[in-house]
């Protein structure tokens, strides 16, 4: 599946997309930040405080027990402040 | 009658004044029209700032907002909609975001453009990044930005 990362998080991990194969244990947008922050020091740093990160899966929001079997895209940002 | 809203994601400047025009034409069915203008403010937090830089997910900006917007249609009885929000680096004094709403009475156009402000500071997926003396810093969301989109939440 695509990954991508967004303002912050896309600094911190270093890139803005990338393709990942998460073993099949991992089942939901919580599991996957768990499994990314053990990729590395930069997913660590950038997952470092779980509960501020927001998702979406295939461009709309979800919550982190969303399981993510079948998704294309995911993306990790920080709350948004737009407008 | 079905409504279709209008929605740019664009780095380029608008005109309020010809999105209104666009939006009436030669209507006179119109009663109301409500116009909100987001300007980048030249100081955050009493501190000057250079520029605003605004990233945002292509794709999903479209996405998001249009879902909002088919709730606002859903909600109010409105005759028009216009809703453009740019990218990328703007000045102080710049556009940011525009909304148009137009109903026959202005209750519905009042309503409907401060809905679609509220979810589009929270849900809307665009960051703001500042420039200034100190460098550059990401802009911090608001709590209370939160409150005042949950108060739009049907119980």
């Amino acid at each position: 599946m695509r990954v991508k990362y967004f303002a912050w998080v896309r600094e911190r991990v270093g890139v803005a997309e990338e393709t990942v194969e998460p073993p099949a244990d991992v089942r939901t947008v919580a599991d996957l930040i768990g499994w990314l922050s053990s990729r590395g020091e930069t997913y660590a740093h950038a997952f470092e405080k779980p509960k501020v990160i927001r998702a979406a899966i295939d461009q709309a929001h979800v919550k982190p027990d969303a399981v993510i079997s079948g998704a294309r895209e995911i993306a990790f940002f920080p709350p948004m402040t737009g407008g | 009658m079905s409504v279709t809203a209008t929605i740019r994601i664009q780095a380029g400047d608008f005109d309020a004044a010809q999105e209104i025009a666009a939006l009436t034409g030669d209507r006179t069915d119109i009663g109301a029209v409500v116009t909100f203008s987001g300007i980048c403010r030249g100081s955050e937090n009493g501190e000057p700032i250079a520029a605003l830089t605004l990233e945002h997910y292509p794709g999903m900006a479209e996405a998001e907002i249009g879902r909002h917007a088919d709730e606002a249609l859903s909600r109010w009885p409105l005759q028009g909609l216009t809703i453009i929000h740019r990218f990328g680096r703007i000045a102080p004094g710049e556009n940011i975001v525009l909304v148009v709403t137009a109903s026959p009475h202005r209750q519905a156009a009042f309503e409907a453009a401060e809905f679609l402000m509220d979810y589009l500071k929270t849900n809307a997926p665009f960051w703001k990044r500042e420039e200034s003396e100190k460098g550059a810093s990401w802009i911090e969301a608001r709590d209370h930005d939160d409150a005042a989109a949950a108060r739009w939440t049907k119980s």
